[in-house]
């Protein structure tokens, strides 16, 4: 019973309580069954399928195999990873740029306009991701709204064509994982103390060795988390590149569906699926301990 | 092989019977799976009205999606299903497949001579075809000019047509483009070949717009493309709505693809499933398919049914059996499958 009562008479200074008691372990077990009956089960059927051969007939042969994975190092397949870890990785560029960006103006505004701010941002949210993305193929596409509006300016040349690039592409990708950042960023963005800037500029940092050496490393873990968020997303994405992309590229999360839906090979599809999800918890698994030891970090500073 | 293995298989096959035991009733009515409509939306009730078997349509999107749960559960749960022909050599090499009972389906007559005789099935042993055609170029007349020949030109066209084309995406139409521009066979398997067509489709993605699957009548109708790749079915759906629309099959010629029915040998009404595909081949409820969705069906007195102006309309609807089935029907390739999928894989992917 001393365990729950702790952390609010000790806030600081005392350690917190690890040790899980009755309690939170029923509160957790409905989440935990969960979480094991969908996910953990399915992904452990589904790594385990890795391991088999394709059938002839796009069955599944139950013979021990590798190859699965050995296949995954092929350069064809690996061509497709790096350029899924490319194109996913400029989307995070953009997107943690312009979420930055766009975080700190939203905490730098009055404090009573910032609810309405942030709701404004993660108002695309609420329809759905393929609406959102078809939305992109009416405005970019070669006699879309774009190329409509630009001839009633006026212009008269080829029409430009924008959909099915790399560009398109990667446009969807940060247009949809965008809020993401601007979220992840603006709460350790919010909280900072303003003093703290304050003091910089009093001790005569300018306002850009500020932002840089004060406000940025305070706010790197709300940056890595976005960031990681929005690769992971990015990377085994495959609604964008399949309409924006015109089928032209192929991404990790194209490759996995076909060979689950057109190749019928579920044993290759698995083994994919497998690294992707391996990296996908390395990068989540990294950006936690990052985040730890930032909090930690943090919790020092307030104790020193 | 190993004790694990099959505890493993055990388990697979209980995952896939419940997902299946969710997804279609497990009491005697009869369970039809076909595309979404691909047949008319009362089928089910009338057929059901007129013979007395209780019948449920479910859908499925593509073959590959029915085919996997049909492979995993052995064919239980479904009575009758809708697949192209490729797929129906399959279930029947895998002996999934209950053979045709003429005696059952009198309205087998109806099929025109050439439906009886197609090459994946001689004698409608354990297939009916429903809806057949071809593929070719699909067109904007009055933006194309000189008028298409060959397939070199959607793979290799004018500079007025770059990036204004489309491509089918689906495995076996898009290297079918490609095979048939070098006069391959659409069913070729020889790697050498494959390779060659390969690094030839490669080469056209830079001058196509995009691969498209479902959009390209649209593409048409906006001018976003002048030339496609596409079904005769589907570009009549272009011709709807813009009668410049044209379809043309190219000089190297193409393929034969053909929609079938087939009934399951694990279905536990085969009596009523040889109803329903009776009750198809009647000549007035096949024609449903040709008026309302524009594609060929096999079935002789249903096409003689349709007005003239429909063929005058979409010209390949008036096309005689004899010249569809003069085109090469896509078969089964086997093992070879794997190799079709990862030539495509490295189409997609080429940069």
């Amino acid at each position: 019973m001393r365990g729950h009562l702790a952390p609010h008479r000790f806030p600081e200074k005392t350690p917190r309580v690890q040790s899980p008691n009755t309690r939170s372990t029923l509160l957790m077990a409905p989440a935990l069954l969960w979480l094991t009956a969908l996910m953990v089960v399915p992904c452990g059927l589904i790594f385990a399928l890795g391991f088999f051969r394709r059938g002839l007939y796009g069955g599944i042969e139950y013979t021990f195999t590798l190859e699965n994975f050995a296949l995954i190092v092929d350069p064809l397949y690996a061509g497709i990873f790096l350029t899924s870890a490319r194109i996913a990785g400029l989307a995070t560029l953009i997107a943690v740029i312009i979420g930055y960006a766009a975080a700190y103006a939203i905490a730098a505004a009055p404090r009573h306009r910032q609810p309405l701010l942030l709701f404004l941002a993660v108002l695309p949210f609420w329809s759905n991701y393929l609406i959102r993305t078809y939305a992109w193929i009416v405005l970019l596409n070669r006699e879309g709204l774009i190329t409509q509006g630009l001839r009633m300016l006026g212009y008269e040349g080829e029409p430009p064509s924008m959909l099915y690039t790399e560009g398109a592409v990667i446009t969807g990708l940060v247009y949809n994982y965008l809020p993401f950042v601007i979220l992840a960023c603006y709460a350790p963005l919010a909280r900072l103390n303003p003093e703290l800037a304050e003091a910089s500029r009093d001790l005569g940092a300018s306002a850009f060795t500020t932002f840089r050496r004060v406000i940025l490393p305070m706010t790197v873990p709300g940056i890595a988390a976005g960031a990681v968020f929005v690769f992971v997303l990015s990377i085994g994405n495959f609604i964008t590149p399949a309409l924006l992309g015109g089928g032209r590229f192929q991404m990790m999360g194209n490759l996995i569906y076909a060979q689950f839906l057109t190749a019928n090979d579920w044993p290759f599809g698995a083994a994919i699926s497998m690294v992707l999800i391996a990296i996908m918890m390395g990068l989540l698994t990294l950006q936690a301990i990052a985040a730890e030891k930032g909090a930690g970090e943090k919790r020092e500073g307030a104790d020193g | 092989m190993t004790q694990q293995n099959s505890h493993f298989r055990q388990l697979l096959a209980g995952v896939a019977a419940a997902g299946l035991a969710a997804a279609g009733p497990a009491s005697a009515e009869l369970v039809i799976s076909n595309w979404d409509g691909y047949m008319a939306p009362d089928a089910v009730t009338a057929f059901t009205s007129e013979t007395g078997e209780a019948a449920e349509m479910v859908v499925h999107a593509t073959n590959e999606e029915i085919m996997g749960k049909l492979i995993a559960s052995g064919g239980a749960g479904y009575d009758v299903v809708f697949v192209s022909s490729p797929f129906a050599e399959v279930l029947h090499n895998l002996d999934l497949l209950e053979p045709i009972d003429a005696g059952k389906v009198p309205n087998i007559v109806n099929l025109y001579p050439e439906a009886a005789a197609l090459p994946h099935d001689p004698g409608n042993t354990f297939s009916v075809p429903y809806a057949w055609g071809t593929t070719g170029l699909c067109y904007r007349s009055d933006l194309v000019s000189p008028e298409p020949t060959s397939w070199n030109d959607l793979l290799h066209p004018a500079e007025a047509q770059v990036g204004k084309v489309t491509l089918l995406g689906t495995d076996r139409w898009l290297l079918a483009a490609g095979f048939l521009s070098h006069g391959f066979s659409v069913n070729e398997t020889d790697q050498a070949k494959l390779d060659e067509v390969e690094a030839d489709l490669i080469e056209a993605k830079k001058t196509m717009l995009a691969f498209d699957d479902t959009t390209f009548y649209s593409k048409l109708v906006s001018g976003e493309a002048t030339l496609v790749h596409a079904w005769d079915g589907w570009c009549n759906y272009g011709i709807a709505e813009n009668p410049d629309i044209k379809f043309m099959i190219p000089s190297e010629g193409s393929d034969l693809w053909v929609d079938t029915m087939v009934v399951m040998k694990a279905s536990e009404n085969k009596d009523g499933a040889f109803k329903f595909i009776n009750y198809i081949l009647d000549a007035k409820n096949h024609a449903w398919a040709a008026e309302n969705i524009l594609y060929k069906v096999p079935n002789k007195p249903a096409m003689e049914s349709l007005s003239a102006d429909m063929a005058a309309t979409y010209p390949n609807m008036g096309m005689a059996p004899a010249d569809l089935v003069a085109l090469e029907q896509l078969r089964d390739v086997g093992d070879a499958s794997r190799a079709y999928a990862k030539a495509v894989s490295a189409i997609k992917a080429a940069q």
